[in-house]
């Protein structure tokens, strides 16, 4: 049990959080024909859109109401029914997400009403669906604002009914905000394998993958969830729900659809995979196929090879709830002590941590704890890279952003195969942090003992096991 | 090299193992056998001479698949860590152009690193092949004016344990005694300074810079190291010292019977692992100098750091108390090794003895009681056997084994030379402790002994071995 501790400045320095407009716009990138639209000023939506294009390194639709200084006072609503109109008309979308932020919020906007409104005066565009999310900044993260898009979506579009498995192959998969799109595409695999098909919401891993496609331009997202699957839901076989962010979305889909759950709060390390395997193998009535079971006797094979370095290893985390805690167990399985855990926002799931305190907030508390705690190693985004050099420290770049680096957005941590490679990359940053004993020199040792001009003296890169 | 001189070398008088019933210089039988060459051997006793350029001669194999893979550190001069070889082609071999090559490639060695001395070691080929590496060295040090010294320990002579003692046999051979050491420099506080020497050293992870300090303390200046941090000046100089140590291994006994016999230095065998053994090996340094004042104030240095040790051992004796351990290196090491387990308080439930005596044998027993297991055969079957019956937490050995042990779900500590942390001295107790701690505490070993959840009820059974 972690004792929760709430960091008391009255100013955060390095933040570590990210926004929940971000996250909730993240889910509609993930759907297909779908773009987030901010209601906010414009530089809200400029920011998004720049920190989603440095980490994905893709193109983003992402539109805004524009509020300006007369609609906020005055009233904003007029520009979201004029923005909504406006991107109906012009790109014909089958979904727009409406994410408030904290300038509407603060305001006061009913953006249920709005939209309906909108209905009203447009009922030519009763086929773009719009899915209306409160996102204030001043409270959560990016996981939190991520999961109440995905609340939003399911309210707005899963239909309530009854008709369990009447696609007897179909699964939901709720994907938290924790997961890369490399993450995604292995899970999608992954349930493959059993024979299911897979529903997953929202599908980055579709639409956020990086990949070059015939059209030069589009104003929506390119794959994706379609919208048609998500109103199906209703008719799978199970859902799937992965990190504890997502719980309320999958209560909510419960209580309207009927189908059971199966929810986990990660799928690192070698429990997390256990229970996920087993359950679609109760769930498809399979047995798990010949290469999963290699794929785990490889993980297993790499936990014992990096023991040696993970053990007793002094890590700082820093990231969202779903991620920290993912990285908490994996690491805590393997033997090494974390030294800091640090999240930007507080969630339900991280007191039942398995480490003495979770920090509620930001980089510069990490830095702290990393440095009392003799860390050797800083897991944690881009932005750590420069409190991970003043520790003199390696950094693991893990969540979002990652903008100093390429194709951390297809990394994959989940699963057998994901586990073993972050154990191989977290064991080889071990490996070059060996601390060698310092050398003795002897007292009687005459100064010139190894000569003048020693050209071949090489510092030693070699690397051995970790100190 | 003769047949004669390499039995010889076999026969050697001051090795416990000459007289008493012995497997561990016996002939290597075929397919059965592990462990490295002759050539292995030299190279291990050598090669931390740090500022020498030693030289492999022969194809690529031998150097290729073992430079740079010695755990030996250097408080300096890094040259022993750039690996040289003729790396003889078939052309060489079939026209016997070896030697010509050799000569050039000391000569390489000399322009482009500037080495106080070159070591050329023969190998299996080159030695078959016929080539003279004696007189190409001989040559080659008239030409390049500096010691060229052959060492030829070719890899069909016999096992690791010949290749050390050939080794040392051609650093008394041509090394020892070829110069005077300078004096010491008056010490500060007025102590009188003794010189002594370490054989069979070899500052494996730098673990010997956990006790150096001590005997500078002491005033005992160590003259030279064979071979651990050790340069080729020191090594022309160790028949000076007043006494010598031969550290935990029987290899290099050789040179410590020669030396007795041709300089009169006394010497003894001791070990640096271990509390007890760390304040025994000052004690016997003390005793053989013989000066009261020297007894006295080792007696005092001793009790200060066997108390600070204590200290810094206790969270981790708590740890590891009856901890059991099945352990299994060559001859010498076992008992050296079981003293320091024991002062953690584990329990040695097995040992290898493959390479002991009897009189190793009943120095075992007298350590670890009369029901202590002694494995002969070292086979990962045999060794995996005995952990299970003995119901071991641990095993340790050499590196050899430590997949052998993985692969069995089993914690492991790595004692050779290869490793990477030091455990030598008052201070290598705490690492060897967290090493210990650090593997058997892991949660992995639960993790992947528990069967996947879908393989319950079907086969139930918890892989072992």
């Amino acid at each position: 049990m972690a004792e929760i501790i709430q960091s008391k400045k009255a100013l955060a320095v390095n933040p570590l959080k990210v926004s929940q407009p971000i996250g909730a716009s993240l889910v509609f990138l993930g759907l297909n024909r779908s773009l987030p639209l901010m209601h906010g000023s414009q530089g809200c939506t400029a920011f998004g859109k720049v920190f989603f294009v440095r980490h994905f390194r893709e193109p983003i639709p992402l539109q805004t109401t524009a509020m300006d200084q007369v609609s906020s006072i005055m009233g904003a609503d007029e520009n979201v029914v004029e923005a909504l109109r406006t991107l109906s008309e012009k790109s014909k979308p089958d979904i727009i997400g409406l994410v408030t932020t904290g300038l509407s919020e603060t305001q006061g906007t009913d953006i249920l009403r709005t939209v309906k409104e909108f209905r009203a005066a447009h009922p030519e565009y009763d086929g773009v669906a719009v899915v209306p999310v409160n996102t204030p900044d001043f409270l959560g993260c990016l996981e939190s604002g991520y999961a109440l898009a995905v609340e939003a979506l399911i309210q707005t579009l899963v239909p309530a009914s009854a008709c369990v498995g009447k696609r007897p192959k179909q699964v939901n998969v709720l994907a938290s905000g924790m997961l890369t799109p490399g993450d995604i595409e292995a899970i999608k695999d992954w349930v493959e394998a059993f024979g299911l098909r897979p529903v997953v919401v929202p599908d980055i891993g579709d639409s956020l993958d990086g990949h070059l496609v015939e059209a030069e331009f589009s104003s929506l997202t390119i794959g994706g969830t379609p919208r048609a699957e998500i109103e199906a839901m209703g008719e799978s076989l199970a859902t799937l729900v992965i990190g504890p962010s997502l719980s309320k979305a999958a209560d909510i889909l419960k209580e309207r659809t009927g189908v059971p759950d199966f929810r986990f709060a990660g799928l690192m390390g070698l429990d997390d995979c256990d229970a996920f395997t087993q359950t679609l193998s109760e769930i498809s009535g399979r047995p798990v196929p010949e290469k999963i079971e290699r794929h785990r006797a490889q993980l297993q094979d790499a936990m014992v090879d990096s023991h040696f370095m993970l053990g007793f290893a002094r890590i700082a985390l820093a990231a969202d709830p779903d991620l920290l805690g993912m990285q908490v167990r994996f690491l805590s399985g393997m033997g090494a002590d974390i030294v800091a855990a640090v999240s930007p926002h507080r969630h339900d799931s991280l007191a039942s941590l398995s480490v003495d305190q979770v920090i509620v907030g930001d980089l510069e508390d990490m830095e702290k704890a990393a440095r009392a705690g003799g860390a050797q190693l800083v897991m944690a985004n881009s932005h750590a890279a420069d409190t991970a050099s003043r520790l003199g420290l390696p950094l693991l770049r893990a969540g979002f952003p990652q903008y100093d680096t390429v194709g951390g957005y297809a990394r994959t941590w989940v699963g057998y195969r994901g586990t073993r490679q972050a154990l191989f990359d977290i064991a080889n940053l071990m490996l070059g942090q060996h601390h060698e004993l310092e050398p003795y020199r002897s007292i009687y040792w005459t100064d010139d003992r190894d000569g003048v001009g020693q050209r071949h003296v090489v510092t030693s890169t070699a690397a051995g096991l970790v100190h | 090299m003769k047949a004669s001189e390499i039995q010889a070398l076999l026969d050697e008088p001051a090795c416990s193992h000459n007289t008493k019933e012995k497997s561990g210089c016996s002939k290597p039988k075929p397919g059965a056998t592990a462990g490295g060459c002759s050539f292995d051997g030299a190279q291990i006793a050598l090669l931390p001479i740090a500022d020498v350029a030693h030289i492999v001669h022969g194809p690529i194999a031998c150097a290729g698949s073992s430079w740079d893979n010695r755990g030996t550190r250097s408080s300096g001069v890094t040259l022993y860590k750039i690996g040289m070889t003729t790396d003889l082609s078939e052309t060489d071999v079939v026209m016997g152009r070896g030697e010509k090559r050799l000569f050039h490639a000391i000569k390489q060695a000399v322009d482009s690193y500037a080495p106080k001395a070159v070591f050329v070691y023969n190998t299996c080929v080159t030695a078959l092949i016929g080539d003279d590496v004696e007189a190409v060295c001989k040559a080659a040090s008239e030409r390049v004016g500096i010691p060229v010294v052959p060492v030829d320990a070719a890899g069909f002579y016999g096992t690791k344990n010949l290749g050390n003692r050939l080794a040392g046999e051609a650093m008394f051979k041509y090394v020892i005694g070829t110069a005077e050491p300078a004096p010491a420099k008056p010490r500060a506080d007025g102590l009188p300074t003794y010189d002594v020497n370490l054989i069979g050293e070899y500052n494996i992870a730098g673990e010997f810079w956990h006790v150096a300090p001590l005997f500078d303390e002491l005033g005992l200046r160590i003259l030279c190291t064979l071979s651990g941090d050790a340069r080729f000046h020191e090594v022309q100089t160790m028949h000076r010292a007043k006494v010598n140590m031969v550290v935990c291994a029987k290899a290099l006994l050789n040179v410590a019977r020669k030396m007795q016999e041709t300089y009169g230095q006394p010497f003894f065998e001791g070990s640096f692992y271990g509390v007890q053994d760390v304040s025994n090996a000052l004690r016997d340094f003390a005793r053989l100098i013989g000066d009261p004042d020297l007894i006295a104030r080792t007696e005092a240095v001793i009790a200060r750091e066997e108390a600070k040790a204590h200290a810094a051992l206790e969270p981790w004796r708590a740890r590891l108390k009856d901890k059991r351990v099945l352990l299994y290196t060559g001859g010498v090491k076992s008992w050296s090794i079981v003293s320091a387990l024991q002062d953690l308080g584990m329990k040695v439930v097995a040992t290898g003895t493959k390479k002991s005596t009897e009189e190793d044998k009943a120095r075992i027993r007298e350590l670890m009681g009369e029901d202590t297991k002694m494995i002969d055969d070292g086979s990962p079957k045999a060794l995996l056997s005995t952990y299970h019956e003995y119901r071991a937490d641990i095993l340790i050995a050499g590196g050899r084994n430590l997949y052998t042990a993985l692969k069995a779900r089993i914690p492991f500590l790595d004692i050779n030379q290869e490793r990477e942390f030091g455990y030598a001295g008052y201070a290598g107790m705490s690492e060897l402790a967290r090493q210990l701690a650090l593997s058997m505490e892991s949660p992995v070993w639960s993790a992947v002994r528990k069967p996947a959840p879908w393989a319950q009820g079907v086969s139930g059974a918890v892989l072992t071995a």
